[in-house]
């Protein structure tokens, strides 16, 4: 009995891998093509962004309130602003589009959504190290003093993006409003995000409250990775792994909903 | 065979609810052709979308212990920037099917050669129609579920989808609607028509059709 029920989520899982897997390759050529460089702006983009923002703040002289050297600051703020803020911009809206493929009845929801998280936070994340490993070789920035810290504070900074996005996902389905509600909030909380600064460096009073901005925990987490000892981080982990959690079941339970209200043409 | 039990479909408008299939329910055997007849904006469609799982009735239970196909010649599936030959292989993945097999095959019966490497984007309806209709064929379904295909491609075509469909493949079963009711008649054994929510089905053509052109001209006498 319980070996034919492990056998039955195994088909099912590779059902589900088979579809994705479709998916993103349809997403791939859909959305670059097989022009200039094709799927290279992949990451070629997030690339493009991250080196702006890092050349304005330097040329700026941005304060940022600690005696890290820009680039680096810049690197860590802005690719997890990418990570976090990229995935529920694809995703809000993304059933539309695809309704008619809901008459394959292995295609659910769930997957679409699924398909683009690993294409964004893909493309994300291979700029975040393709810049790193730039950066280092060319000695603007020190190799990073923990590993696994890093790689822990981008999961958790990823897993937020990626149940909120399909939480807004599934709710725009339901009301445009979620559409045009979140091009200015998602720009109104970047600066509230931590990207821009570090926490060590607010008042005492503030830093009590930017900790409940979920993003900000994330962040600094990655800049302890990054600069370890020379830095003071802030963050408060169960928080962040508690309002991930939230956020997925309500995430899970929208798309649920839509599962039932959607009505290919 | 496909069960449907008390199957009601209801669709918010502005004017209030709208019941688009009232208490519904009937069995479709394996191998059984069934032909069903509406005015517009009777609920064919609808029943169609139920029935092949893409959406979910208000109330009421679908079961299917068969494969069911996509409703037949349906273009929407396709990406429009994308080329035909890509859109054979994204349903190729979906089903798990051997993408080289399935290619060779829609060249072959669809006859677009190079325009395959276009975008469909590109394409006429007729050519619109041929891709959908071959990519319909290369996954076997046990069930094929039929929206008003007489609108596909020129009569060449058209000969070449009826051998495919009614001939290779006239052991399955088969859920047809049309307004073309000669072709309703050629190739169903049963006969229903819907009309304001209900599906009443007829012991013959006669009947149906008889019924059905009722429903047409209500309101005019």
């Amino acid at each position: 009995m319980a070996h034919s029920k492990l056998t039955t989520i195994g088909h099912s899982a590779s059902v589900q891998w088979r579809v994705i897997h479709a998916l993103l390759m349809r997403e791939i050529l859909t959305r670059y093509g097989r022009h200039n460089i094709g799927f290279l702006w992949l990451f070629v983009e997030p690339m493009l962004f991250t080196t702006g923002v890092t050349l304005l703040w330097t040329l700026a002289r941005s304060v940022h309130g600690s005696n890290l050297p820009i680039v680096a600051f810049a690197l860590t703020g802005y690719s997890a602003v990418l990570l976090w803020r990229n995935m529920p911009s694809r995703c809000i809206g993304a059933i539309e589009p695809n309704l008619s493929l809901m008459y394959h009845r292995n295609v659910r929801v769930i997957d679409i959504f699924l398909a683009r998280l690993i294409l964004e936070g893909g493309g994300a994340t291979i700029s975040f190290v393709t810049l790193s490993l730039f950066y280092i070789s060319i000695g603007w920035l020190d190799p990073p003093e923990d590993i696994l810290t890093i790689v822990m504070g981008w999961l958790l900074i990823a897993w937020f993006g990626a149940s909120l996005a399909i939480f807004l996902g599934a709710l725009s389905e339901k009301s445009e409003l979620v559409e045009k509600i979140w091009h200015p909030l998602s720009y109104l909380t970047f600066p509230l995000s931590g990207a821009a600064f570090m926490v060590d460096a607010l008042p005492a009073e503030a830093q009590r409250y930017v900790l409940y901005v979920p993003m900000v925990n994330g962040v600094e987490l990655v800049r302890e990775g990054y600069f370890g000892a020379h830095v003071h981080a802030h963050y408060d982990i169960p928080f962040l792994i508690t309002c991930c959690s939230v956020l997925t079941l309500l995430a899970l339970a929208q798309v649920t909903v839509a599962n039932r209200e959607i009505t290919p043409e | 065979m496909i069960r449907l039990e008390n199957v009601h479909q209801v669709y918010p408008t502005r004017s209030g609810d709208r019941v688009v299939l009232n208490d519904i329910s009937f069995d479709l055997d394996r191998g059984e052709k069934v032909g069903i007849l509406g005015r517009n904006g009777a609920g064919k469609s609808t029943l169609i979308r139920l029935v092949s799982g893409a959406e979910r009735p208000t109330a009421g239970k679908v079961t299917r212990n068969m494969s069911v196909s996509w409703p037949l010649a349906f273009g929407g599936a396709f990406q429009n920037s994308l080329t035909g030959l890509d859109n054979v292989r994204f349903i190729s993945r979906i089903y798990n099917q051997r993408t080289e097999h399935n290619i060779d095959f829609v060249y072959d019966f669809t006859e677009l050669g190079s325009y395959l490497r276009e975008p469909v984007r590109n394409y006429s309806s007729g050519m619109r129609a041929r891709l959908a209709f071959a990519i319909s064929m290369i996954i076997e379904f046990d069930c094929y579920l039929i929206d008003e295909i007489t609108a596909v491609g020129d009569a060449k075509f058209y000969e070449k989808c009826e051998e495919e469909l009614f001939g290779k493949r006239k052991d399955r079963a088969m859920l047809i609607i049309s307004h073309d009711l000669e072709y309703v008649r050629l190739h169903c054994q049963r006969f229903a028509v819907l009309h304001e929510g209900d599906l009443v089905f007829y012991p013959n053509f006669d009947e149906a059709h008889e019924a059905h052109l009722r429903n047409l001209h209500i309101g005019e006498g």
